[in-house]
């Protein structure tokens, strides 16, 4: 066989007509599609019941390269989008994938309210402490001191902890890795497939156009490095103490794993004892189409 | 097709404007609701949440108004037939989402129980104030269609019209209730499901490698799919070709804005639905909509009894504005009076119309009360000088 005809693995789950994407060299989000593709090639996951749903922003735009049922919504919305999806029909398994600033700011209090109500959703965070499409200003994950577009003096407000933001709020699933952890992040994907609820994990990746370059901090191989030395695997971490710095330590790992039950779940047990035989299941009479 | 019946209160009933409205919804199909809670348009989602378990659907009270006006669109791309309800404040906040429908040509129903604004202003009192947002609020251009109902019966009948239009044109549409009208108890008569006609979904018949998702096939709205069907499409609020996918040339942009507007303004003249009552020859017309309209009754009545020859024309579709109707009618008219509770916002269309052919009278209001007919009957003795 020549190697002409060997196939990429992952080629089946993009939309190739739309490749070269549009994200920089050194860029992890490419890498995150892959780590993505592979948990779904892992976890056998039947690709109909899929839909990707995409905020605004670098990390946004993989809605437009997958080859799923794929939403690229408003900034900010993707987790109401996903919700309403979620519960017209409730066999989708629904994937949010957006960035930082779009999830954490903006999009803020939906992620913690879905997270409250357990909403089955698998929350893929790209976390490249930046808004990255608009320029490099400073988001709420910027760590301290870093240098922004918008604070060009250095960043001096505290940072968000993602982990511990959704793991107070209610996930049941909780995860961070970094673009150099690719196997671990595919695996962590496939286990949130696993879990019914709200789950939430974090990518640390790279930005090197405008993060890195700023701050001195090297290019995409750079941080590789950086990533590969300065990360400490700690699962079961309490995640009050897994806050980033600009050059410290990044812990990483399954920080939760948990059982609550899920949004779905609650809201037919309330039903059926309320209700009794008058409740009719949604699934029965969803689609209306003539 | 015709409603399903598990979904239809068949009888007679003497309920209020938002609970007639909630009513419409069911009827129409409607199995999934985003809301959150705004006065006076919370009654609409509370008999709703009550309701529609029973029906086979769910409603969801979302932490704001931004969250309400997307997850019904998911909703809908989910399966599902959608609204949400809301008022004044709530309203401004949707208004990304109502371009992301437009845009994303997502059939779906905004209720919006207008009450005095600017900002908090008047949460339990009426207005008809927001009546240019509910066109133009959101940025860029684009179409949708909105209507006004006068009476609890007609919040039951044009939400079914609401979604039937939202389906058939794959557009938002503005329901432009007021507090008065939401408010307002009378008798409302829900006929058998078998006598409600809805409009289903544009689902495309095409196997999953013939579908192109913005593809019209010779019509100007295309068809759609769902979620979970394996047809594995896009969606994109950024302008996009017919394969969904984002295209940045202003070729795209023109053909596809363009078309937004054609899908509507080619069909204006058979959504926009009127009532009229002696408006030919008639030397002036009082052009109202919604709760006025009821106002504006007694005062034609009253000027008909000094004798004066008054037409009545009332907007049941405020857009997309009936033009080409005041175009025509012009020609045997004087004068135009519009009575609306805000400071002039329906007069500007009329006007334009009218184009200087025929005078046109504002009979403004801030709100928070309805109209006297005394005040209206006064601009229609001016007008017919």
């Amino acid at each position: 066989m020549s190697i002409l005809n060997v196939r990429n693995p992952v080629e089946p789950f993009l939309r190739t007509d739309r490749i070269p994407h549009i994200w920089c060299p050194g860029c992890g989000i490419g890498t995150t599609v892959n780590c993505f593709a592979r948990a779904l090639i892992e976890s056998k996951i039947d690709l109909q019941t899929l839909a990707l749903v995409s905020g605004i922003g670098c990390t946004g735009r993989v809605a437009g390269y997958v080859k799923l049922d794929s939403f690229h919504t408003t900034h900010g919305r993707a987790i109401p989008f996903a919700t309403g999806l979620k519960l017209a029909n409730p066999k989708l398994n629904v994937v949010v994938y957006s960035g930082d600033g779009d999830l954490s700011a903006i999009g803020g209090n939906h992620l913690i309210h879905a997270a409250r109500r357990n909403i089955d959703l698998k929350v893929i965070c790209v976390n490249n402490l930046i808004y990255a499409m608009t320029g490099g200003q400073t988001a709420p994950t910027t760590p301290g001191h870093a240098i922004t577009s918008t604070a060009p003096y250095g960043t001096f407000e505290p940072a968000f902890n993602l982990p511990h933001l959704v793991e107070a709020a209610g996930a049941v699933y909780v995860a961070r890795w970094t673009t150099f952890h690719v196997r671990q992040l595919a695996r962590s994907i496939s286990e949130a497939f696993q879990k019914k609820g709200f789950s939430f994990i974090e990518v640390i990746s790279p930005c090197p156009t405008l993060y890195q370059r700023r701050n001195r901090l090297g290019d995409g191989l750079d941080t590789m490095k950086y990533y590969k030395e300065k990360s400490k695997v700690k699962h079961g971490a309490s995640t009050g103490e897994v806050g980033l710095t600009m050059t410290g330590e990044i812990i990483v790992g399954k920080f939760v794993d948990r059982d609550r039950p899920d949004y779905q779940s609650l809201l037919h047990a309330q039903m059926v004892e309320s209700l009794g035989d008058r409740y009719i299941e949604p699934l029965e009479t969803l689609c209306s189409c003539g | 097709m015709k409603a399903d019946p598990r979904g239809v209160l068949t009888g007679t009933h003497f309920i209020d404007g938002d609970h007639a409205c909630c009513e419409g919804a069911l009827a129409a199909g409607a199995r999934f609701a985003a809301g959150y809670p705004i006065t006076p348009s919370t009654e609409i989602v509370e008999r709703f949440a009550a309701r529609v378990p029973t029906v086979g659907g769910s409603f969801i009270q979302m932490e704001d108004e931004l969250a309400a006006s997307i997850t019904l669109q998911g909703a809908v791309w989910g399966g599902a037939k959608a609204f949400t309800v809301t008022s004044g404040p709530g309203f401004s906040l949707m208004m990304e989402h109502i371009g992301y429908a437009a845009m994303t040509e997502t059939p779906c129903v905004f209720v919006d129980v207008q009450r005095g604004g600017p900002s908090t202003g008047l949460p339990t009192l009426p207005a008809q104030a927001d009546m240019m947002q509910a066109r133009w609020g959101s940025h860029g251009d684009y179409e949708i269609i909105a209507l006004c109902p006068n009476s609890p019966q007609e919040c039951f009948d044009l939400t079914i019209q609401a979604f039937n239009y939202a389906e058939e044109f794959r557009v938002p549409v503005m329901f432009m209730m007021d507090e008065v009208v939401g408010h307002m108890t009378e008798k409302v008569v829900i006929p058998a499901a078998d006598q409600i006609e809805v409009v289903p979904r544009r689902h495309t018949n095409k196997s999953v490698d013939d579908y192109l998702p913005y593809a019209t096939n010779g019509d100007q709205v295309p068809e759609m799919a769902h979620a979970g069907e394996g047809y594995n499409f896009h969606i994109t609020g950024l302008t996009h070709d017919e394969r969904g996918y984002p295209n940045m040339t202003p070729q795209t942009q023109d053909k596809l804005i363009r078309r937004l507007q054609r899908k509507i303004q080619d069909s204006a003249e058979r959504i926009a639905l009127l009532e009229e009552e002696f408006v030919d020859n008639s030397d002036v017309i009082v052009i109202s909509y919604g709760i006025t309209s009821r106002v504006a009754q007694r005062a034609i009545e009253l000027a008909r009894q000094q004798g004066l020859q008054v037409g009545k024309l009332r907007l049941i579709t405020c857009w997309p504005f009936p033009e080409k109707r005041i175009r025509e009618l012009v020609t045997t008219t004087k004068a135009f009076v519009v009575p609306e509770l805000n400071l002039g916002q329906m007069v500007r269309e009329v006007e334009r119309a009218a184009a200087g052919k025929a005078q046109t009278f504002s009979v403004p209001h801030a709100g928070g009360s309805v109209h006297r007919p005394e005040d209206i009957l006064k601009v229609i003795v001016e007008a017919s000088r």
